[in-house]
């Protein structure tokens, strides 16, 4: 049986800089894989919608006829399989996360439409 | 696939009358319960129960249908309350003579036996 | 003796952040009687398998708890593997090897933060915790997530990782190592927590048995079934050994939990120097058979049941996970019985429970 143990550890950190940051007045780091939101580069994009049927959560919609790509960013479970199905790599996760809101955000891009598909059409 | 010891299952088919013999049989010898899982199939329930010793499984697998009353095997391993309540209330099987029975209030549903119902319904659309 | 009287415990309370409910019956001021009961919170996430892929499971599986997630995306590739035949490379079992051991970490130091919180040690707690987030920020430099990590997958892994990440691990495991010994003298020598911790709760070895207790609460009373002896993961090529305490009270669940931490460092530290190279994942192909499989697993908190069932279309017939708080609530019950009011906290704590885990 003993007592203060915990007192050299207390005395320590009272001397060492915080464990915390100062967030939001210090940014968060983000790390090269961390898995924010889904973002999209519209001029690749091609409108094929695999990444639509391979969402386990069905959060993203794509219109073919009127040239968007619709994702539901509070369906979204950030499990990056449609960045792993894009045949375009036009998909990717980008770090930060979606701010929390008191609606569901949809999130919807135009598709500059390329050539090839009017002519596939 | 590797020949490990955690891919050696021991499925075994029982009847509803020889449960409780062959679970005391079992107890005796030194297993203890691991879990009870009913799995629907159309008008009938598939209990299992696992059993482990000395980290080797034993698996018992029953067919009942859903208005048959299982013997409790509270009396034998008391643990088993928690997943015989629980089959109760998500499918609607009567066990008679537990030790600890929640009569239907193990857990909060909203309406009685939802896993149930889903499977009868299943039945009638196919 | 007086009258009894009924003492709700729960769903909401102050020192444990789980939904369970406990009708306590106190006689002056012992507990004579403790009846749990649970399903506030019942998600129904096994029902999902009849409308989900078996490789999109994998995902609502993870979410089944989100401080034992690794383990429970684990066990159930393991099951569907199993239920496949599909074989798994050296590396990728190597990595989820080292993966599940981290969550262990995380998930013992949680409990430590928690079981400090309980004991009214703020101070302790808050360092438990500090700890806890170098684990995490580890988990997401190497998976891209904090506590949903989406890295498992039927067949291996999703992601290799670096050597670089290798080297961070090492680096984090070293300096964890340090501070948790700072740590450990405290919960296992000052004073005042073993006055809170020894001799409270006993569960003798034939009672843990009896009650089919698992994971460190079983170990802590000297019951050796770690599922981790079975050949999942390279637990056994490691030279894996279990940690067994015989006093079988609150003391010694908390010093198996420490003691397993420093396992976890060195299973890490000698997985990461030996990693094997190759690939992390094997194509899969075909859907699940008509037949059954399970897998069980060692959690942080116990072993776990994975039984999956298929139909041979691409959607599970059934899908089951028992969790192993859900074992775990008959031992704490009994040990509920003859305890003092003010303990019931403690021996709750103890067997670390996870509701939100047991109602799936």
């Amino acid at each position: 049986m003993a007592s203060f143990k915990m007192a050299k550890t207390v005395l320590k950190s009272l001397f060492k800089k915080p464990a915390t940051a100062m967030y939001p007045a210090v940014p968060r780091e983000w790390t090269e894989r961390t898995r924010g939101h889904v973002g999209i580069i519209e001029e690749n994009c091609i409108l094929c919608g695999i990444c639509a049927r391979k969402c386990p959560t069905n959060a993203i919609v794509v219109d073919r006829k009127g040239k968007t790509w619709t994702i539901n960013r509070m369906s979204c479970i950030q499990c990056e399989s449609c960045v792993e199905a894009c045949p375009k790599k036009c998909l990717a996760m980008a770090p930060s996360y979606t701010p929390p809101s008191v609606e569901k955000i949809t999130d919807i891009f135009e598709i500059p439409l390329p050539d090839k598909e009017k002519t596939e059409a | 696939m590797k020949d490990a010891m955690y891919t050696i299952q021991n499925f075994t088919q029982i009847d509803v009358s020889g449960l409780l013999e062959k679970v005391q049989n079992l107890k005796s010898e030194g297993y203890r319960l691991g879990q009870i899982c009913g799995t629907p199939k159309g008008s009938e329930m598939e209990l299992l129960y696992s059993l482990d010793k000395d980290l080797s499984l034993l698996n018992l697998r029953l067919t009942v249908s859903y208005d048959a009353s299982i013997p409790s095997i509270t009396g034998i391993y008391w643990p088993a309350f928690i997943y015989e309540n629980e089959i109760h209330d998500l499918f609607g099987i009567n066990f008679t003579d537990s030790k600890l029975d929640y009569q239907g209030n193990f857990f909060k549903l909203s309406k009685p036996t939802p896993w149930k119902q889903q499977a009868e319904s299943e039945k009638e659309g196919a | 003796m007086g009258k009894s009287t009924i003492i709700p415990f729960g769903p909401q309370h102050p020192v444990l952040p789980e939904p369970v409910h406990l009708d306590l019956e106190i006689m002056d001021e012992k507990v004579v009687r403790a009846i749990p009961s649970i399903g506030y919170v019942h998600r129904g996430l096994e029902k999902l398998t009849e409308t989900k892929d078996y490789n999109e499971m994998f995902y609502v599986i993870e979410r089944i708890c989100g401080i034992c997630s690794f383990g429970h995306g684990w066990g159930y590739t393991l099951a569907v593997e199993g239920l496949m035949n599909v074989d798994v490379p050296d590396r990728a079992d190597y990595l989820r090897t080292a993966l599940h051991e981290l969550s262990r970490i995380h998930s013992h130091l949680l409990w430590l933060g928690l079981l400090a919180d309980g004991l009214g040690f703020e101070s302790l707690f808050m360092h438990c915790w500090r700890l806890r987030e170098k684990v995490l920020d580890l988990f997401e430099k190497m998976t891209g997530g904090r506590v949903i990590f989406s890295i498992c997958k039927v067949g291996g892994l999703r992601k290799d990782i670096t050597p670089e990440m290798q080297n961070d691990v090492l680096k984090t495991i070293k300096s964890l190592r340090n501070e948790v010994n700072s740590l450990t003298k405290v919960f296992l020598d000052d004073a005042s927590v073993k006055n809170r911790l020894c001799g409270v709760g006993k569960l003798s070895k034939t009672e843990a048995v009896d009650l089919c207790a698992v994971g460190p609460v079983a170990r802590g009373s000297g019951v050796n079934n770690d599922i981790r002896l079975t050949g999942i993961g390279k637990y056994l090529d490691l030279g894996f050994k279990p940690i067994l305490e015989e006093d079988g009270d609150c003391y010694a669940r908390c010093k198996v939990r420490i003691l397993e931490l420093y396992q976890s460092f060195d299973l890490i530290e000698q997985i990461m120097l030996e990693l094997p190279q190759g690939p992390v994942d094997v194509p899969v192909k075909g859907m699940p058979p008509s037949n059954d499989f399970i897998a069980r697993m060692e959690q942080p908190r116990g072993e776990a049941f994975y039984y999956v069932q298929g139909n041979g279309t691409k959607y599970l017939q059934r899908m089951r996970v028992r969790t192993p708080t859900n074992a775990n609530i008959p031992a704490m019950v009994k040990t509920l019985q003859g305890c003092d009011l003010t303990d019931v906290s403690m021996l709750i704590l103890t067997i670390d429970p996870c509701i939100s885990c047991t109602e799936r």
